[in-house]
């Protein structure tokens, strides 16, 4: 299970990696679909089947199947690569890479310092997962519900059909047909 | 939804009916006596040519496939020299059987002309030529027309009187 | 040991069944669509036509595997096989009887959800690498589908979860000994019908496809073995989707016991996929703003309907 656990690590990061540096954008999503599963695959090992399968369906599924339809809507030509390689130079990304660096050695050093008992997993239901999610959580739960409402009211009212205006002789038209 | 279900059902009943395909090759389809396919040149009761080349079936001929060159025997008797179709430009629309006078040229209930050469669709007057008279049993032009040729003297024809001789009085 | 070799085969008995009966289709579908329009169909090649599988294989195994200059090749290559290795993952978590299941996770639907939803990627991939403007209208169309029907074809299954009370396609099964879902998830099983086609994009929602207007759609520019790959998948789809009705509201291998539980799974299995055809011989093509606010306004309120009321009444009776 180990190695298993090493093996998807090793091709999230990868995968994680070539989103950063790849000049195309669909590329780079397709790397970040590969991670999410690799992610994926940990949470299945780490005994939360659940959610292992929600991260496919929902992230991998829906989510990133909509980023790849909004970027090919845009048709994104030759000019955007150029632009992404310019951003590519040296300078543009030093900040960023210090930053993660320091991130990493703070993870490293985490990884390390705490040796829990990581070995001993324990699969948890669905139901289990319902459990704590309208016990403990219920009021983030409604939370997130009404937030989800409030998108789904804003979605409605912006795909609303706008009525239609006329010119002033086909409304004088429709008048006399009716 | 339920008029799908109900077309579900009809479709799902057209399973017990009597199919339509005709497995060609081994069975051969019904072709009506006047289905127009390949075309012949007829021969009249006495064992000749019926076409006497008067060019209509060339001239009628929508995509121009039909050339013939006209000629005359020793007995004034005119016959084509030459009758060629092109059947790969042939549209089988019979226009050249309605033109013909003398019943010569006819459709017959035939289709299976397929070649791999398109030059062996060119069919001359020997491969167009049959023995019989086709459709039209016992016509023979010469018989009705009011011509004389050297096959038939003047009123010698089925439904022609003899020649009056204009100069004399008796009746 | 001896039970890794009894995994190892029944792995290579479902690849192999699977992707043979996948292949058989290509036969079936053509010669019932002619029984049911009163045609004769494929009869040249063996006794009535049955070897047609065989030459169909030939000929696509030989035809040249054409990659255009103009496409993104990488994503061009990458995009059939999504297809076929998530249909072919989906049959991991089917149970064909008792014990005959390659994976028997407690998660199962929601892996099933999972896969289904990684298949969007292949038209969408293959619409977008073909550089193509028809291909790319049905990717865009294809996408949009698919994410719309993913979403109650969720639905439409949480009713069957609700009452075997576990993800687990064996528990489901069992759950029915009593009674097959179909009876009190009838709304739930005619929605699962609907998204099921609509899913593996059968006609009569072959919008991504429509031949009629997009050329071939997402795959127009495929050719060869790339092409079969969805061809094959398609037909994997209808096999996975008619498997999943077997399992869920048909009682899987339940039946009586005068036949073994394989050929009773089998048996329901190819009713389905017949039933399968028998849309794609009937129904025409709808439009697509009809197909998307049929899902929307029409279909995803049953199934929220469906949950609701399952819920209450397992509540109740619990």
């Amino acid at each position: 299970m180990n190695i298993i656990f090493y093996i998807a690590s090793l091709v999230a990061l990868v995968a994680t990696v070539m989103v950063v540096t790849r000049k195309n954008a669909i590329h780079a999503l397709l790397y970040l679909v590969v991670s999410l599963l690799a992610v994926s695959v940990i949470f299945f090992i780490s005994g939360a089947p659940f959610v292992a399968a929600l991260e496919v369906i929902v992230y991998a599924g829906a989510i990133m199947v909509l980023f790849v339809f909004a970027i090919m809507m845009l048709n994104l030509g030759k000019d955007s690569t150029q632009k992404e390689s310019r951003l590519m130079n040296f300078g543009a990304w030093i900040i960023p890479a210090l930053l993660c660096l320091i991130l990493l050695c703070e993870l490293i050093y985490v990884f390390f310092s705490y040796d829990a008992g990581y070995r001993n997993v324990r699969v948890i239901e669905a139901a289990e997962v319902s459990d704590s999610l309208f016990g403990g959580y219920v009021l983030a739960v409604e939370l997130t519900g009404m937030l989800l409402m409030a998108g789904i009211v804003g979605a409605y009212h912006i795909g609303k059909e706008k009525k239609r205006e006329y010119h002033r002789y086909l409304q004088l038209n429709e008048e006399e047909h009716e | 939804m339920l008029s799908s279900v109900r077309s579900l059902w009809l479709v799902f009943l057209k399973m017990f009916r009597k199919r339509v395909t005709i497995k060609y090759p081994e069975e051969k389809p019904y072709l009506a006596p006047r289905w127009r396919g390949r075309i012949v040149l007829t021969r009249d009761p006495d064992h000749n040519e019926r076409c006497v080349a008067c060019n209509l079936c060339a001239a009628v001929c929508p995509t121009d496939c039909i050339s013939l060159q006209a000629t005359e025997d020793e007995n004034d008797r005119r016959y084509p020299e030459f009758f060629r179709i092109n059947f790969s430009r042939c549209i089988f629309c019979g226009l050249c059987e309605d033109a013909c006078p003398t019943y010569a040229i006819q459709l017959i209930p035939d289709f299976e002309m397929g070649e791999y050469n398109r030059q062996s669709l060119v069919y001359e007057k020997e491969d167009l030529l049959i023995d019989g008279m086709g459709k039209y049993h016992g016509y023979s032009f010469y018989e009705q027309a009011g011509v004389a040729v050297g096959v038939k003297p003047k009123g010698g024809g089925e439904n022609e009187s003899e020649p009056v001789d204009v100069r004399t009085l008796i009746p | 040991m001896n039970e890794i070799w009894v995994h190892i085969l029944i792995i290579v008995c479902v690849l192999l069944g699977t992707v043979t009966i996948a292949a058989g289709l290509i036969y079936v579908e053509r010669k019932m669509l002619a029984v049911w329009q009163q045609r004769l169909g494929p009869n040249r090649v063996g006794p009535f036509g049955i070897l047609q599988v065989v030459a169909d294989m030939i000929k696509i195994f030989f035809k040249e595997d054409w990659i255009p200059s103009f496409v993104d090749k990488k994503v061009f290559i990458i995009a059939p096989t999504i297809i076929m290795l998530s249909i072919l993952m989906s049959f991991s978590i089917v149970p064909f009887a008792p014990g005959w299941v390659v994976a028997d996770m407690n998660v199962g639907l929601l892996f099933f959800l999972a896969m289904s939803s990684l298949g969007a990627y292949t038209i969408i991939l293959a619409g977008w690498a073909s550089n193509n403007k028809y291909s790319l209208l049905g990717g865009v169309r294809g996408a949009a589908q698919m994410i719309s029907y993913e979403v109650f074809m969720g639905l439409s299954l949480m009713g069957v979860v609700l009452q075997a009370g576990s993800f687990n396609l064996t528990e489901i099964v069992n759950a029915q000994k009593g009674m097959w879902f179909v009876i009190p998830q009838f709304v739930g099983f005619v929605i699962f019908l609907i998204a099921g086609v609509a899913e593996t994009h059968r006609l009569p929602f072959d919008l991504p496809e429509a031949e009629s207007e997009l050329v071939a759609g997402y795959h127009s520019e495929y050719s060869g073995m790339k092409f079969g790959m969805f061809f094959v998948g398609e037909y994997l789809g209808i096999t996975l989707v008619s498997s999943l009705i077997t399992v869920l509201f048909f009682g899987g291998w339940l039946g009586p016991s005068f036949l073994p539980p394989i050929i009773w799974f089998l048996v329901k299995m190819f009713a389905f996929i017949l039933f399968f055809i028998l849309l794609r011989a009937t129904l025409p093509r709808p439009r697509y703003d009809q197909l998307m606010s049929y899902g929307w306004k029409l279909l995803l309120p049953l199934a929220l309907l469906n949950v609701l009321v399952t819920g209450a009444i397992v509540l109740s009776t619990n």
